[in-house]
């Protein structure tokens, strides 16, 4: 006997939603978390990852909302369907959770990145940095004779290629914030 | 009209406000202002347990056998820490806990000060929720949310932690009635369509099987009613888990027996070959399932959990329904009222012949032969002479815990207290008292192995200062003797450290509490000396020597589906292979 052919739901409370294919596939995620913003929340997230065994690609945090103390935690992870499936189920149950948005599948979204990053240079390298800072709209936010701090801000992809670029020319250090992402139109 | 109290005497309010009669805990020096609080009431009992992991384990009984949270209370540092198995055995299996503990000052904590844990960082994984309460004003709204969680959804233990000057600080009391209302809302109701589908599926089903666990005895007395009236009016066979016996009567028509590693050849051939599973209330664990790539190959599986996170974790439901048991019956029995009470009436009386064949096997089978009792025979005498009883069960972790499942009945839930998922050895003595204290004039038995009773034997002195005539049954083989049989089907038979050395005689133990000893070697002796442990008014210690190297079948190797059953000594030599090796 085959499996039903059940047509997958989209109601809220549907546990029809929680279908997964099953496959082996790997699948990078974004999702969205709001908790309260009491002590301690961060650590049970984290924890149900490390716990788990569940794959952290990048997550953010802080306070959204001051006056009803909720924080939005980005989470970019990576898994096959069952597992992002389970993320999503697991984080849900958590007490101080009120939402998890999974981006990824409820339509398009904005994923914006911020990056700080320290090149040391001089002469031809330290103009070429200078001209691809500008085609890739970073700003030098600090300098001296022989560096730069440049501000970048874009979707990870842009943060990496600009950081590739960055290498020979001198990169010494970077700092990045991870992921912040937020669903485009209303 | 707001009253202001200490946060000690709040503590006591609280537990008071909610219900609250009986609380197991042992003081110390972050606990004193509650502890005084308690002196001064009557309320609220408290039972004084000879070590914290004890207070834990009573309380789950107690919860296990009246559907109530149980409470513990325990002091800051040690008093914590020896709470957190127990704590994690209740989140495994489900069983709502409030679990209070002391804390240094706050002014203190992080100073590494005497008695000082991280307790909130220590339980944050053992538990559905915990607190760390840094304000007076916000302790008697904390204890009411902490039970709301405790109790809804999928029930678990939740900690409060409180540091001590918390504790004497003076606040406005908040009652029930005034807490916030948690956004801690978990959904009850079941998707309609779903549960339409699952009736649709029901109709025609050829070989359809209940599979049901803990959360049909979780969800209430009315989800049992509800499970039997659905079960007997369509005429499915219905296995249960471990965790899940007394939810259909082991008397009843339609039972097949618990299924599982060391379930009934019947219940694991019936899931292994059915054609539409409904999971009720149960999760798919690997003790049940085995092999997943091979579990019951060709059926539709429908799972009804109240936890969206049990559904697809490790078996894809085809018909998957969140809600809670009782209120998901009930729908489902509405609907296919609604549309005729149809079942494929002429197919499963085929695949009902079929199961009755597979029944002829007798699984349980086993000769009584010679001077040595076999656990076997001991648990079906001690079956046989106790289930006209006012009877609860309680097990330690082992070999006895399976032939128990096996060889006893259970015709009501809340009557089997068993540690499932997390297999706590010493959990069954301490659980005893819990469910003594609640049910002072019922028979209570923990069927036990010496090594899992040894574990929290302290708590004799429980027993014997509150008078609770607690049966302690000792399936005394002088091994721990699960780990032998797996050494023995694992480990070309080298017994490493898997025999108990150096036992005491239990008699003079027992004598030692003030307590009745009896000792029974001789088959013949048995039912006589079982008559003497209930006629007894006051906690026993019965030490029955069974048979030291008798294996636990049924049983399904590690790494091997439902239809490759081992069934007795016949051939068990490799029958593990090397991939199921690795697995416990």
């Amino acid at each position: 006997m085959s499996p039903l052919k059940i047509k997958k739901g989209s109601s809220k409370h549907s546990a029809y939603n929680l279908r997964p294919n099953f496959s082996d596939v790997q699948e990078t995620h974004t999702l969205a978390v709001i908790v309260d913003n009491e002590p301690g929340v961060l650590a049970r997230v984290i924890g149900l990852f490390s716990g788990r065994g569940y794959n952290i690609d990048s997550l953010t945090v802080a306070e959204v909302d001051h006056t009803g103390h909720t924080s939005r935690i980005t989470i970019v992870t990576t898994g096959t369907p069952q597992v992002i499936e389970q993320i999503k189920a697991q984080l849900g149950r958590i007490v101080p959770v009120h939402e998890v948005h999974d981006l990824t599948v409820e339509g398009p979204s904005v994923e914006r990145e911020l990056a700080l990053l320290k090149v040391q240079g001089e002469g031809d390298k330290r103009v070429e940095a200078l001209r691809l800072a500008d085609i890739f709209r970073a700003n030098a936010v600090d300098s001296t004779l022989n560096s730069f701090v440049f501000e970048i801000t874009g979707a990870p992809d842009k943060i990496d290629a600009f950081a590739e670029l960055m290498r020979p020319l001198g990169l010494v250090e970077m700092a990045r914030t991870g992921v912040a992402a937020l669903p485009r139109g209303v | 009209m707001t009253r202001q109290m200490t946060g000690a005497k709040m503590v006591v309010q609280a537990l008071r406000d909610q219900g609250v009669d009986v609380v197991f805990g042992y003081p110390g020096g972050a606990v004193l202002p509650i502890y005084d609080e308690i002196f001064q009431q009557n309320d609220i009992r408290h039972i004084l347990v000879r070590h914290e992991q004890g207070a834990v384990h009573a309380a789950e009984g107690y919860a296990r056998s009246t559907g109530k949270p149980g409470v513990v209370l325990v002091t800051s540092g040690p008093g914590a820490t020896n709470a957190v198995t127990g704590m994690t055995d209740a989140l495994m299996d489900s069983i709502p806990l409030v679990v209070l503990t002391g804390q240094v000052p706050t002014f203190m904590i992080g100073n590494d000060a005497f008695q000082e844990a991280d307790t909130v960082g220590i339980t944050r994984p053992c538990t559905k929720h915990n607190w760390l309460v840094s304000d007076t004003a916000r302790l008697a709204d904390t204890i009411h949310q902490a039970f709301h969680v405790a109790t809804s959804g999928r029930p678990g233990p939740v900690l409060i932690d409180i540091p001590k000057d918390v504790q004497f600080a003076s606040a406005d009391y908040i009652p029930p009635q005034k807490a916030r209302i948690s956004h801690y809302q978990p959904q009850t109701k079941g998707d309609t369509r779903a549960i339409t589908d699952l009736v649709a599926a029901m109709e025609t089903a050829k070989r359809p099987i209940f599979y049901t666990g803990g959360g049909v005895i979780n969800s209430g007395p009315e989800a049992t009613r509800l499970l039997r009236e659905l079960v007997d009016a369509t005429g499915i066979p219905t296995t249960s888990t471990l965790m899940g016996l007394g939810a259909y009567p082991a008397n009843g028509p339609h039972w097949l027996g618990m299924l599982g590693m060391h379930g009934l050849y019947e219940a694991n051939m019936a899931m292994h070959d059915c054609d539409l599973m409904i999971n009720i209330g149960a999760r798919f664990d690997d003790r049940i399932t085995g092999r997943v790539d091979a579990f019951s190959p060709d059926s539709v599986k429908a799972h009804i959990d109240i936890d969206p996170s049990s559904i697809n974790k490790v078996i894809r439901a085809d018909i998957p329904i969140v809600g809670d048991i009782a209120t998901v019956l009930a729908e489902l029995l509405e609907i296919w009222t609604a549309r005729g009470r149809k079942v494929n009436r002429e197919a499963i009386g085929k695949w009902t012949a079929k199961i009755a064949e597979w029944k002829k096997v007798d699984c349980l089978k086993f000769t009584q032969k010679g001077g040595v009792i076999k656990p076997q025979y001991a648990l079906q005498r001690l079956e046989a002479l106790t289930r006209d009883h006012d009877r609860y069960i309680c097990t330690e972790v082992g070999q006895h815990q399976m032939w128990a499942a096996q060889y006893l009945g259970f015709n009501d839930p809340n009557r089997w207290m068993t540690s499932g998922g997390l297999g706590t050895m010493g959990y069954g003595f301490p659980a005893s008292i819990g469910v003594q204290i609640a049910h002072p004039e019922a028979l209570v038995i923990n069927v036990a192995g010496e090594a899992s009773w040894l574990m929290n034997m302290q708590e004799m002195g429980t027993a014997m200062q509150y008078r609770l005539p607690v049966k302690q049954f000792i399936l005394n083989n002088e091994r721990l003797g699960m780990v032998r049989q797996w050494q023995e089907l694992l480990h070309g038979e080298r017994y490493s450290s898997s025999w108990s050395e150096s036992l005491p005689d239990f008699v003079k133990l027992a004598e030692a509490f003030g307590a009745k000893g009896i000792i029974c070697k001789d088959p013949v002796d048995l039912d006589d000396a079982i008559m003497e442990m209930l006629a007894h008014d006051g906690p026993v210690i019965f030490d029955c020597l069974v048979e030291k190297h008798e294996n636990c079948f049924p049983m399904i190797p590690s790494g091997e589906p439902h239809n490759k059953m081992l069934l007795g000594e016949v051939s068990t030599k490799d029958a593990i292979k090397a991939g199921g090796a690795v697995l416990v």
